[in-house]
């Protein structure tokens, strides 16, 4: 499943909430990937994601596969609305 | 043997082990290995080590400085098990290569992609790699790498200088002194030593390159020598005086209930300067009557992001609250110059220091300036709050920001949020514009107080971070103190009272001048509290007039200084 997210925070997607929602997808077994452009990273990867540097007001695409893929979701939109990093569109 | 002589910035004299903040070297060789199975093992468990190593920093920091702070280190332990980092490294180790090799040039790589980002928050955070990568390498070649927060005996550190993010790590329970290579009596290191109560000698210029990590090490933070690997004798000796050291610290003791008050009946107010809400803890215990500065920048660095109104308003609220009632003077944000915060993205400038700095800053990025403002209007009801604005030139500067916080009051009345009616309105006085016209900030401002550290700097145009033209930093130049004293009688002749928040209110030589200047209230360090009150106690401001008057004959510092320091002795 996937979802599609506006980024609000005003630094865009830096140390802080990658921090995140990548400590967020770690411990799901299923796998998770973040596109940005045409690139996409390894959302339990930290570096993986801060090296996309993800401006404020980009669209990016998460989507997770696997067994746990729901609950690996819900818990990402709960980060991202709970910390204002972005929302859903 | 090994005797250096330093500038001494903190006084007392403390013996203990020297802990050498020095960063080893660590040079990565390529080798050929053998056996793939034990060297991925051998990463792995590296791995598992030096993330039990970070979590007891960030457990640590969370106690001490806080959860968003240990948000540093939290990315940190994210970076050392980064899936990707791993697999990559793993790779290279199938390939034969070392984990050391294979850690660095996977590391590399990620840390020329971020310096080659074109954002520089982003350019920063290769440091953050590194770090990580630096302590990953010292446990995989079973190098210890100093590590200020681990430190769990009594030690003196030695460091060419100290960072405020460095010493936010440091647990002053064990931290007996500091020696650094560079500084000034005004640097980082001197006013935290001095804050802490602790020794401190600046400026020995080799010390971190020949002070052996380890070695016991004596300091004499009044004469500023440093020994390594002294006689039974000098041991002796220093032994003697720490205790005479200590015995007159006890009998400064029964000062801390007594009120500030001249031998002839002049009240006065002896307050503390502050950065962090636990340095009032020791201003307190002094018996300091409030505080005299807040530094709210410290709010502001060593972090990612601006403080929100909420963290602030709690920050405020707990500091007034502490105070039970006592006052405090809190100035908003100064940063520029020498205190950096990077994610305001502040461009570089080649004179700082007469740059886009403090409230040149506030008034032109006013979201900034009015979220603070909003905290601290919010959190006056909890005591005696009295706000004052940094580096004000020209009196448009102070109009416009005291315009800018009645209009934030209004706002907050509007909304049913009341403000405290005794809120005071004050400024500093730190540049010599402003001390010259200060009868006519007098009219507008509820008080006045002198920065003396910028004050001199700004009279004397010497940069008082460098150390070639360090003797130009003149406290008690003529000119200093004609400012100082037309700042007291411009505030005077309109019913304002003056303070004083730099180095120079705590100063022996300088409390006699200041109290027969008039001055009202005198900001320190929490250890100098105790000592200023005792000397104010000793000395008559009556008598002191005559003295103000010839001292105002005299034409250079150091006619002053020695004025000074025999009239002390005859009295």
């Amino acid at each position: 499943m996937e979802k599609t997210f506006k980024i609000s925070a005003l630094d865009g997607l830096h140390a802080r909430p990658c921090t995140l929602l990548v400590s967020a997808a770690t411990p799901f077994k299923s796998e998770a990937t973040l596109r940005y452009k045409d690139r996409s990273a390894n959302l339990k990867s930290i570096m993986s994601v801060m090296s996309q540097a993800v401006p404020t007001g980009a669209v990016i695409t998460i989507s997770a596969v696997g067994e746990d893929e729901v609950a690996l979701m819900e818990r990402v939109v709960d980060i991202f609305i709970s910390q204002g990093l972005g929302e859903e569109c | 043997m090994l005797e250096l002589q330093g500038i001494a910035v903190s006084s007392g004299i403390a013996i203990a082990k020297a802990y050498c903040l020095v960063e080893p070297e660590l040079p990565v060789e390529k080798m050929e290995i053998e056996n793939i199975d034990a060297e991925i093992a051998r990463l792995n468990e590296t791995i598992i080590k030096t993330k039990s190593v970070l979590e007891t920093i960030r457990n640590g920091m969370t106690d001490t400085v806080g959860e968003e702070q240990a948000a540093i280190i939290s990315a940190h332990l994210l970076i050392l098990e980064d899936p990707e980092m791993i697999a990559s490294m793993k790779d290279k180790i199938k390939q034969h290569a070392n984990a050391e090799y294979a850690l660095k040039e996977v590391t590399d790589t990620f840390v020329q992609l971020f310096e080659s980002m074109d954002n520089a928050y982003m350019q920063e955070r290769a440091a953050d790699i590194k770090d990580v990568a630096k302590r990953l390498l010292a446990g995989l070649m079973n190098v210890e790498l100093p590590d200020v927060s681990l430190i769990s005996s009594e030690v003196i550190i030695v460091a060419e200088d100290l960072t405020p993010s460095m010493t936010a790590q440091l647990d002053t329970r064990f931290v007996k002194g500091f020696v650094t290579d560079i500084g000034g009596k005004t640097s980082h290191t001197a006013i935290l030593a001095r804050a802490m109560g602790i020794p401190a000698i600046v400026g020995t210029k080799t010390a971190s390159k020949s002070i052996p990590h380890c070695s016991m090490l004596i300091m004499d933070g009044d004469s500023g020598i440093v020994l390594e690997g002294a006689t039974e004798e000098q041991q002796q000796h220093y032994r003697a005086l720490q205790r005479e050291f200590k015995l007159q610290n006890e009998s400064l003791q029964k000062f801390s209930s007594l009120p500030s008050r001249s031998a002839d009946g002049h009240s006065v107010e002896i307050v503390g300067n502050i950065s962090k809400i636990e340095d009032i803890d020791s201003i307190l215990t002094n018996g300091g009557d409030g505080i005299g500065l807040f530094r709210t920048e410290f709010l502001y660095m060593d972090r990612d992001e601006l403080p929100t109104e909420d963290e602030q308003y709690d920050v405020y609220k707990s500091v007034l609250t502490k105070l039970e009632g006592k006052p405090a003077v809190v100035r908003t944000l100064d940063i520029g110059g020498d205190k950096e915060v990077p994610y305001l993205s502040l461009p570089h400038e080649s004179n700082p220091f007469l740059g886009y700095r403090a409230i040149r800053i506030c008034l032109n990025q006013q979201a900034i300036f009015r979220t603070q403002l909003r905290a601290l209007l919010r959190a006056s009801n909890y005591g005696d709050l009295r706000i004052m604005f940094p580096m004000i030139a020209t009196l448009e500067e102070f109009r416009e920001a005291k315009e800018i916080l009645l209009d934030v009051k209004q706002q907050l009345e509007t909304e049913g949020i009341p403000v405290s009616e005794k809120l005071q309105i004050g400024m500093m006085i730190e540049i010599p514009s402003a001390a010259i016209i200060a009868d006519l900030f007098a009219q507008e401002a509820d008080f006045l107080s002198i920065g003396t550290n910028d004050l001199i700097q700004y009279t004397l145009a010497a940069d008082r971070m460098n150390e070639s033209v360090s003797y130009l930093y003149q406290p008690y130049h003529p000119a200093v103190l004609r400012l100082i004293k037309t700042v007291i009688d411009g505030a005077h002749l309109h019913g304002k009272w003056v303070g004083m928040c730099g180095e120079m209110a705590g100063d022996t030589t300088a409390i006699p001048i200041l109290l027969g200047l008039g001055l009202d209230e005198f900001s320190m360090s929490s250890s100098s509290i105790l000592s200023a009150r005792r000397q104010i106690a000793q000395l008559s401001k009556e008598k002191l007039a005559t003295h103000i008057e010839h001292i105002f004959t005299l034409r250079t510092s150091s006619e002053v200084e020695q004025y000074v320091k025999t009239m002390l002795m005859e009295m």
